[in-house]
């Protein structure tokens, strides 16, 4: 079993719930490491449905967005689904400033993004 | 004129590297929390300033340690002055693709400039795209 040193994961069906260690996703090198270890649950675990509950990041910048984008891709590529869901106001705010709230499936609560799966 | 007595100016040299970057933005956060401005400027601030300096480092001065980068952050209490200069090629801002086009939106790069740009009041580009000043008015301002 993979160490996940920047995520909590949990499981809800067959869906996979992560929560974010980090309150501030912002540092090049954690973004990096949190990369890699959500890649690591499409391309190793071979888990396919994420649900990625921000309720904990408190901020994030334009490098963490570049790894979600890929993260979606890497999902959609596996046939899976990926989900975001409590995004307090101003993250949401650069999810839509930069139009990705079209691209990402986001929901208002973890509940909300579960019963969407 | 005199100075305004409330005003206060932060002003660092750093290396070319992401982590020297970390102390300006603590400092100021600290200031702008301290002064109570709202949380939606403070992120605003602080997305605008960690942005405009990673572009600085890596795409700027592109990690090369003998080149650095230079901030001045001036705070009133009606607003913030912020202005980040590397020493880089510098480039063009017009020429950075739009990364909300539908042929650029699964791009990984190229969004901390039009994060800048929505989160301050005004963003220009000076010295060959080499220096970025930026400004933002308090919300809360009388």
């Amino acid at each position: 079993m993979a160490v996940h040193r920047r995520l909590q994961l949990s499981e809800v069906g067959d869906v996979s719930v992560i929560r974010f260690v980090d309150r501030k996703i912002l540092d090049e090198a954690n973004i990096q490491e949190l990369g890699q270890e959500l890649f690591q649950l499409i391309e190793e675990e071979k888990r396919q449905n994420l649900l990625l509950n921000f309720s904990s990041v408190e901020f994030l910048s334009s490098a963490a967005l570049g790894k979600l984008i890929t993260l979606d891709k890497k999902v959609k590529a596996h046939g899976g689904k990926l989900k975001l869901s409590n995004i307090r106001p101003e993250i949401y705010e650069v999810f839509a400033i930069t139009k990705l709230n079209k691209l990402f499936d986001i929901k208002d609560d973890e509940a909300d993004a579960l019963a969407s799966f | 004129m005199s100075k305004d007595p409330l005003a206060w100016t932060i002003e660092r040299t750093i290396p070319s590297e992401l982590e020297a970057g970390h102390s300006v933005l603590a400092e100021l956060l600290t200031r702008l929390e301290a002064e109570n401005w709202t949380t939606r400027d403070i992120f605003g601030i602080r997305l605008a300033l960690e942005e405009g300096v990673v572009n600085a480092i890596k795409h700027g001065n592109r990690f090369d340690a003998s080149k650095q980068v230079h901030v001045i952050c001036i705070s009133t209490p009606e607003k913030i002055w912020i202005q980040i200069t590397d020493q880089g090629q510098g480039f063009d801002p017009e020429c950075v693709p739009d990364c909300t086009a539908p042929e650029h939106i699964e791009a990984p790069n190229g969004r901390g400039i039009m994060l800048m740009r929505n989160f301050m009041a005004c963003v220009e580009y000076s010295e060959s795209g080499r220096v970025v000043t930026m400004e933002k008015l308090r919300a809360d301002a009388s």
